[in-house]
């Protein structure tokens, strides 16, 4: 009990001093803080705690890609695909080339042009994404029926790899237009198969952050369809800015992926915000060859399937620039080049989760967590007090230390501190004392056995031990268990629960033991102060 | 220095003798719990549920309620639910979940903050679509069930049959009063109160340790005593401990409850109603157990 290796001593000092010099950053004014980041050397800690989106006030949206839709694009290559190996073989079918479900199918009754067009067919399935060697699973399955029916059938493995596939771009998508708000620390990640994740922190106008993360923004240039079209080429098309549709042809001259600029602006003479763009040499050629085939004729910008305007086309415009108006206003033609610049999303996206703190709730609830700490933490310190005397002053430095140590290890993790996170350690306050009161309450039983000091001492230290690593160790599994389970807030109460029940080990047995041996040696007490 | 103290030195008070209160006392407990559970259910928030929370505070100082109520009929969202919290300024509004998926949820949110943005601040909104409450639902269970099955295994590595088979029980019932306690309170059970759910199991089963541990003491030490009274007399033993943690614990919660805010409102109150609920388990429901199972065999052989 009373011998206590000198190294024990020094690491504990040093845990110590390194955990006030973890915390010593948070507690300094933000500017303070970056400023100490240019200047000092790499190895002082100047970063700050990281603070949940409950408590900094920020925008948590869950949005899901709809595999439904990735499907359907995906089918619709399908069947250009065999349209034009068919074609290339000149095969001959019955009927056209159909979509069903997950399949395309088409008749061709020719044996010998089955013969032909199958070998090319069953290649589309070998998946084109496996690289580095990796053999995917096909991505389509090709079966013969009676009768020369043809059906292609999109896998499981096929449609996984797709939706996949469009995770990953919509996430680069997202990222370029989150990146274009000129938020800080936007924090964006892939979540199950098909879903992603935005954290926005801080940001103040949630709506313009959906408008813009939810929309698709498939830009086309189409032409306006004549009086005496075929009506299977032509789409019925909503307009934005005014009620009843327009027809536009179904043949698309340029795209939005063609473009390479677009920007904000204002049109010279009407004064109306407008959206210049430009086009990459591609775009450029074919829209300088649509316009001078056309000219006279009006043409159709669309938006999601919105004509946003259909200008006549004046002249060849060959310069490989444009611009669109739509009686925007400011915002609007604001987002739209945004979304133009970032490109347009693979497939449709839902939000099936939003979560957003304003910033005055989140200050408050900042508040409201210091406010019930201090209180939770005098009345524990009191109560402590009046019950163990100067074992209670102990007890009280070890959960002062306790809770600095908290911070630290949320600094040294760089862990998300929420609410529910401070609620938990505000818990652990309450519990970190279990462990001097599981040793204390055994050296005074010790003692009124009949022990010296020394040996009650040291008796209810050993003895109290075991039942401190059982009783800790249950809390700690139901932390872990919440850690792995919960998210965001909850994990962060995981997070603080289980970062106590740690610290509060080395707290409240190794330190306390430390102080009262010190107590001990000097004061050389004949009776115990308990 | 004479200290102050809730639970007197050498005590000796007969808390086996109280079982026979005690049980029936918990029988009834837990007959309300689970008839509460299944007649009035729990009152399911948004991360279960689905549908729409907004927490408003109006910029005029005074929110209007009843012009709030009638937002439900105004755009026929169904019923929403209005509750006036801290100032005259604060509401939280609930829009159930809407028919028509996760677009429509979005439509409705929309229209909602549209007529609203000009007087009424934007505290918190989070909408959970139908969807992803299905899989908190699953994910909640799962992880009430992972946490009991490793109480589970604990507890078989830990100790004799009797003793984990009286741990186990006591856990049961303060699972089951807490479930009751959500029940009849009315209390929101969101996700955080799960997080609640397995605080308490962790406290439950911390209360239930400590006692079991000095009754395993007490039984090498005094293998000629009645089992009663070797119960009672740890239980005395551990008494001051129980008492003192319990108080300081709960004096943490009771700031959180008072002083942390309405948003944890809830699951502080429920952590609360977990460490009574625990620390009376852990003395009248697990130990008296032993009495029944005959643990004195399981030491003899062990």
């Amino acid at each position: 009990m009373l011998r206590f290796a000198r190294w024990k001593v020094v690491s504990i000092l040093a845990m110590t001093l390194v955990s006030i010099f973890l915390i010593v950053p948070s507690l300094l004014p933000a500017d303070l803080r970056s400023a100490m980041q240019k200047t000092l050397p790499h190895w002082v800690p100047t970063q700050a705690i990281v603070l949940g989106l409950d408590l900094q006030g920020g925008a948590h949206l869950l949005l899901e890609v709809d595999s439904n839709d990735v499907l359907r694009s995906q089918l619709n290559n399908l069947r250009d695909d065999v349209r034009r190996i068919l074609r290339e073989e000149n095969a001959r079918l019955t009927g056209g080339i159909g979509l069903q479900g997950r399949m395309v199918q088409v008749r061709v009754p020719d044996a010998g042009d089955r013969g032909r067009a199958l070998p090319k067919l069953r290649a589309l399935a070998i998946p084109a994404g496996s690289s580095l060697g990796a053999v995917g699973a096909p991505v389509y399955e090709i079966n013969e029926q009676a009768d020369g029916l043809v059906q292609i059938i999109v896998t499981e493995a096929g449609v996984n790899e797709r939706v996949r596939r469009a995770v990953d771009q919509t996430i680069e998508v997202l990222r370029r237009r989150v990146d274009a708000l000129g938020t800080t620390e936007p924090n964006i990640q892939r979540q199950g198969a098909d879903r992603v994740l935005v954290q926005v922190p801080g940001l103040q106008d949630t709506n313009r952050l959906k408008e813009i993360l939810g929309t698709t923004a498939k830009l086309e240039f189409r032409m306006v369809a004549d009086a005496g079209a075929n009506p299977a080429d032509v789409d019925q098309l909503d307009q934005t800015d005014q009620p009843g549709k327009i027809p536009v042809e179904k043949r698309v001259m340029v795209e939005g992926e063609d473009l390479t600029d677009a920007q904000p602006s204002f049109d010279q003479r009407s004064g109306e915000p407008i959206v210049n763009f430009r086009f990459n040499i591609r775009g450029g050629q074919r829209f300088g060859e649509a316009t001078s085939a056309n000219v006279g004729r009006p043409f159709a910008i669309v938006l999601d399937n919105k004509v946003i305007s259909a200008p006549r086309i004046l002249g060849p415009i060959t310069g490989g620039s444009g611009q669109i108006s739509g009686r925007f206003t400011v915002e609007q033609a604001n987002n739209l080049s945004i979304l133009l610049r970032a490109g347009a999303l693979p497939a449709k996206l839902s939000i099936v989760e939003e979560r957003t703190v304003g910033p005055g709730l989140g200050q408050d609830s900042i508040e409201a967590g210091k406010r019930a700490a201090y209180v939770a933490g005098v009345l524990v310190f009191c109560y402590m007090l009046i019950t163990y005397g100067v074992f209670g002053i102990f007890a009280d430095l070890a959960l002062a230390i306790h809770i600095i140590m908290i911070f630290a290890g949320l600094v040294l993790l760089q862990a998300t501190l929420t609410l529910p996170g401070i609620a938990g350690i505000v818990l652990t306050i309450g519990m970190a004392v279990d462990s001097n009161v599981l040793i204390y309450e055994r050296i005074r039983e010790e003692s009124r056995a009949g022990r010296s000091v020394v040996s009650a001492l040291d008796a209810g230290f050993n003895r109290a031990f075991a039942t401190i690593i059982d009783s800790q160790s249950t809390m700690f599994v139901a932390a872990v268990i919440l850690y792995f389970l919960g998210s965001g807030p909850v994990r962060g109460f995981a997070v603080s629960l289980g970062l106590g029940i740690l610290t509060t080990v080395v707290t409240a047995v190794t330190m306390t033991r430390m102080m009262i041996a010190l107590w001990f040696r000097f004061g050389r007490p004949q009776k115990l102060p308990i | 220095m004479r200290t102050f103290r809730l639970a007197p030195d050498n005590m000796t008070f007969g808390f086996m003798r109280l079982r026979r209160v005690s049980y029936p006392f918990s029988a009834l407990m837990s007959i309300i719990s689970v008839l509460m559970f299944l007649s009035w259910g729990l009152n399911f928030g948004i991360d279960f549920a689905g549908g729409t929370l907004m927490e408003v505070r109006a910029k005029s100082g005074q929110a209007d309620l009843s012009a709030l109520r009638g937002l439900g009929d105004r755009f026929a969202l169904g019923e929403v639910e209005v509750q006036a919290f801290g100032g005259n300024a604060d509401a939280t509004l609930r829009i159930r979940l809407q028919p028509g998926g996760d677009a429509a949820q979005q439509a409705a949110v929309e229209r909602v903050r549209e007529t609203l943005g000009a007087a009424y601040e934007f505290r918190r909104v989070e909408v959970v679509g139908p969807r992803v409450s299905g899989e908190l639902v699953q994910s909640g269970t799962l992880g009430v069930v992972l946490s009991i099955i490793s109480v589970l295994i604990y507890l078989w590595f830990r100790y004799e049959w009797q003793l984990a088979i009286a741990a186990v029980i006591a856990t049961m019932h303060d699972l089951l009063l807490t479930v009751g306690f959500f029940a009849v309170t009315r209390l929101e059970f969101n996700i955080t109160s799960i997080a609640a759910i397995l605080t308490i199991v962790g406290l439950s089963l911390n209360e239930t340790v400590v006692v079991l541990d000095r009754i395993r003491e007490m039984m090498k030490k005094y293998k000629k005593l009645p089992i009663p009274q070797m119960i009672d007399l740890s239980i005395n033993a551990v008494l001051s401990r129980t008492i003192m943690t319990s108080t300081t614990t709960t004096l943490a919660l009771l700031a959180l409850v008072l002083f942390g805010g309405h948003v944890i409102q809830s699951f502080s109150l429920a952590m609360m109603w977990g460490v009574l609920v625990a620390t009376y388990s852990s003395i009248f429901i697990c130990s008296p157990i032993l009495i029944y199972l005959g643990v004195r065999d399981a030491t003899d052989k062990g």
